[in-house]
């Protein structure tokens, strides 16, 4: 490798070491010294001592720490790998360490909800948009880093981790931090595109677990490719009209991060979330599910807080709300489709 | 009462005025205009990228709207050679483009002097024409002849003229973060962003900063208001530099933008009104002009470049917010929102202060009648819209202080990104409309305002504004027990904003409901011809203007009490 590509031995940092960040800190350890975080000090070790951690590999190279502090003051771009679920609780944990220098890229497709004190998301009927956190609004409300971006788009980490080719979408409203994502990742085999609408960017990512849900549950019904075109195009609408109410721009969803994910994650037996759709098509109960997961599918969550904010938009999401239905509310798939097949979705395209 | 008014005039945190920045910045004009127009060429140099194509184009542009504008909208205060000046930019241009034998660096050579000569003359014409003597004269009639006034209607008898019982701060409450404020004028740069309702705001804010003993501040203030004599001296005496709303050319506007930026890092306490021009609507602005706000923060970065890392290479942001029960230029501002929003693409600029007697005539009313300004101060925030704290230093949002240098550090090292700076204005735009909406203080009269238009709107809920607006007024009438009933649903909804730090309000908004009303039909708008809102002798609540009562209404728009009808 080039010896240009090391930039004076900048630390590259990566938080959270599940398989999407694994990928990433391995990809970027091709060019780069990097130095992740996980929080359970065993890990930390076994990345030290034997560079492999819950049955993932990482490069020779990385270094590992549970020290916010340490990760901070050496690095100064972050990636953010954590799930929704856990990404409030790190982003307050490194908040008292951040500092405006830094470059944060998130690559979590997730919502977060901030919510009034002793409230949670079952006790509200309707949530407004301001509520609603994406990932890059989370780093700007908790921590003082500004230079914020995302990364999204089709990337299965077990396909990544096969050096099989592939592209992702760095989205920011600064071009210095596409430009530096641009920088530390792109390789022969890894292309990545820049955009500035990140709201729009970090809501595809996040409203195609939704429809790669249904995608599931069509493929476990035993549906064909017939019922998938119809469900990729239904969907695709339905995130636009949701991406839009969200403060995302229409654009964002046919790119790469948008469309190009949405076909991935609707065909693949690899997704989290396509997988709860298939076994909930089989008959299982979403506990069971969720109870033999290895890591979380960000769309149930998804669905939760979308069906929230419906509640308080004038807009109906007719796929979305019967996934509500069908996860939490015990309505049959065969019904939901049923539904689904009845409702007068006449208009084609209305959205341009 | 939790909110104490400023009632006596501050020691001059400067006292010799020879320290004052304004005053430095006025010894070493010539240099000062000689730096801004090399800083200005450098800049469109390096826009243009050094193609003498694109520069070429840039003047035959500026070129052209001059001409175009000469011809067409020509102003008292300019300057009689201009044609002059422009047909010799002409000739010069000619002679470049039929010279084919000159090569690139030549050609480029050619037209950065004809550039340098438009720059100059565009710095020339922009910088203040700041006279200590004038300042000091005009500080004295402010306050003296406003003074008079103000007691010969108040106090009765033939002796009224010579007594002292109140004072302009009687009339003018000056509340907030004012320490601060004084404290940081002396530490860092100050830019001082209010809201912006009437022309009278530029004379309010340069009295307050002289009680507050700060040294005068320097502001752009619009060409147009140099027409009227009696502005002129006015804005000349204050620190005024000219900002030209008809040039839009890029020549113009970036040595305006180096002039801002170079009279920050000079060290000169600065004044923008950030919503560009008069509130139209009567909301309080949301969308900012950026233009000269960015500069306020390449200035901050300049300092930071050129290695001023402590507190004196600071910028402090300070939002500030006024408010009227009325604005004398209600009607006509109204008129161009409406007109504007309408879909007319061509409105015509109409001032009532358009000449000297009317704004005669216009101070005497409102010296003579008691219609209260108050003028809140907010906490002084860094160029990112961080709070800052008693010794300047920026805060984030868990109080922790942070280094606002890294703000504009790429791989430990501060460097010049335009784009990042233009994320960073949207940012501190956005900050400072907040800020605005948090120091706003409700009046009474904005209150009985906001409720009635409110509840009209909500009695025609199937007519948009503009249908809204040309009801006719003699057909509404609204019952005052239920006028007053709603009124109590926005107060109480008000008071609980106001617990959560949203909004302020005014003193007199601590009484019954009855007498809050009363006093707010008195003051809103009180000197129209046509009132917004009054009382009819059945009692009932009745409007003049439905218009005006839409302007006065608006200033409570943004806070989200639309919802309670």
């Amino acid at each position: 490798m080039d010896l240009k590509n090391f930039s004076k031995d900048a630390v590259v940092g990566v938080v959270g070491v599940g398989s999407f960040g694994t990928v990433i800190a391995n990809m970027l350890a091709e060019k780069n010294k990097v130095l992740v975080y996980a929080r359970k000090e065993e890990v930390v070790e076994e990345i030290n001592q034997f560079h492999r951690a819950q049955n993932r590999e990482f490069d020779p190279t990385i270094l590992a720490t549970h020290d916010p502090e340490e990760l901070c003051n050496s690095c100064h771009t972050i990636f953010f790998m954590v799930p929704s679920s856990g990404f409030q609780e790190v982003a307050r944990k490194f908040a008292p360490f951040l500092q405006p220098y830094h470059l944060v890229i998130h690559g979590t497709k997730g919502l977060c909800l901030d919510l009034p004190e002793g409230k949670d998301l079952d006790s509200l009927k309707s949530i407004n948009r301001r509520r609603i956190l994406t990932m890059s609004e989370v780093l700007q409300k908790e921590t003082v880093a500004v230079r914020v971006g995302c990364l999204a788009g089709p990337n299965i980490s077990k396909e990544l981790a096969l050096s099989q080719p592939a592209a992702t979408v760095i989205a920011s409203k600064f071009n210095e931090v596409i430009l530096e994502g641009q920088r530390l990742l792109r390789s022969e085999r890894f292309q990545v595109y820049g955009n500035s609408d990140i709201i729009g960017v970090e809501l595809s990512g996040v409203l195609k677990n939704i429809i790669a849900i249904a995608a599931g549950a069509l493929a476990g019904l035993g549906l064909g490719e017939n019922a998938k075109g119809l469900l990729i195009s239904r969907g695709m609408v339905e995130m636009i009209h949701l991406s839009k109410a969200l403060g995302g721009s229409v654009k964002s969803v046919f790119g790469l991060a948008g469309v190009g994910d949405l076909v991935t994650t609707c065909n693949s037996v690899n997704s989290r979330n396509f997988t709860v759709g298939y076994r909930l098509a089989k008959g299982e109960k979403l506990s069971e599910i969720l109870a033999d997961m290895e890591e979380v599918a960000e769309g149930i969550n998804t669905v939760k807080i979308i069906k929230g904010f419906l509640e308080s938009a004038d807009l109906r999401a007719p796929i979305t709300e019967n996934l509500y239905r069908v996860l939490f509310e015990e309505l049959e798939i065969e019904e939901a489709l049923q539904f689904l097949m009845k409702y007068p979705f006449n208009v084609d395209v209305d959205f341009v | 009462m939790e909110e104490k008014y400023i009632k006596h005039r501050y020691e001059p945190i400067l006292p010799s005025k020879d320290e004052w920045p304004v005053v430095k910045l006025a010894r070493e004009r010539k240099d000062f205009v000689k730096k801004v127009s090399e800083k200005s060429q450098r800049r469109i140099l390096n826009q243009t990228g050094n193609n003498p194509e694109i520069l070429k184009e840039e003047l035959e542009t500026t070129l052209y709207r001059e001409k175009l504008r000469i011809k067409q909208n020509p102003w008292v205060v300019d300057p009689d050679d201009e044609a002059e000046f422009w047909g010799k930019v002409k000739a010069s241009l000619l002679h470049i483009n039929s010279e084919n034998k000159l090569s690139d660096a030549q050609r480029i050579h050619e037209y950065q002097q004809i550039l340098e000569s438009i720059t100059t003359r565009y710095s020339e014409e922009i910088a203040s024409n700041f006279k200590h003597q004038h300042y000091k004269f005009i500080r004295s009639v402010v306050t003296f002849g406003f003074a008079r006034l103000l007691n010969a209607a108040r106090v009765k008898g033939f002796k009224s003229i010579f007594s002292n019982q109140y004072s302009l701060q009687d009339k003018i409450q000056i509340t907030g973060e004012t320490d601060q404020l004084r404290d940081l004028a002396t530490k860092g740069t100050i830019v001082m962003v209010p809201t912006h309702f009437s022309n009278l705001d530029s004379i309010l804010i340069g009295w307050i900063i002289s009680v507050l003993g700060l040294p005068p501040f320097i502001y752009g203030a619009g060409l147009n208001l140099f027409n009227i004599s009696i502005f002129a001296y006015f804005m000349d005496a204050l620190g005024a530099y000219k900002v030209d709303r008809r040039k839009k050319n890029l020549v113009y506007l970036e040595t305006l933008k180096t002039y801002s930026k170079e009279a920050i890092r000079f060290g000169c306490h600065s004044l923008f009104f950030p919503g560009g021009t008069r509130s139209r609507s009567g909301m309080i602005e949301s969308k900012l002009k950026l233009g000269l706000l960015s500069t306020a923060i390449e200035a901050q970065r300049s300092n930071y470049q050129h290695g001023l890392d402590e507190i004196n290479g600071k910028v402090f942001i300070v939002p500030v917010t006024i408010n009227y029960h009325f604005v004398l230029e209600a009607p006509s501002l109204i008129r161009d929102y409406l007109s504007i929003t309408g879909q007319e693409r061509y409105y015509k600029e109409n001032d009532e202060f358009s000449t000297s007697y009317k704004i005669s005539k216009f101070l005497i009313k409102f010296f003579t009648k008691g219609s209260d300004i108050s003028v809140s101060v907010g906490k002084a925030m860094d160029v990112l819209g961080n709070y800052v704290d008693e010794n300047g230093d920026s805060l984030d949002q868990h109080g922790r202080v942070i280094n606002p240098k890294h703000y504009f550090m790429s791989n430990g090292e501060v460097n010049v990104d335009h784009q990042r700076e233009e994320e960073y204005t949207q940012m501190l735009g956005k900050r400072i409309v907040e800020e605005f909406h948090r120091i706003n203080r409700v009046f009474s009269s904005h209150l009985v305002a906001f409720t009635a238009f409110e509840m009209i709107q909500a009695r025609n809920s199937k007519l948009d504004l503009f249908d809204l607006i040309r009801l006719p007024e003699e057909e509404i009438f609204i019952d005052y027990q239920e006028f007053k009933d709603d009124c109590q649903r926005v107060y109480d909804q008000i008071m609980r904003l106001r617990e959560e730090g949203k909004i302020k309000i005014a003193p007199h908004m601590k009484q019954g409901m009855d007498e809050i009303i009363a006093h707010g039909l008195d003051n809103v708008g009180m000197y129209h011809a046509k009132r917004p809102l009054i009382q009819n002798k059945q009692g009932q609540i009745v409007t003049e203007d439905i218009s005006l009562l839409y302007f006065y209404h608006n200033r409570l728009h943004g806070y989200g009490l639309e919802k309670l009808f």
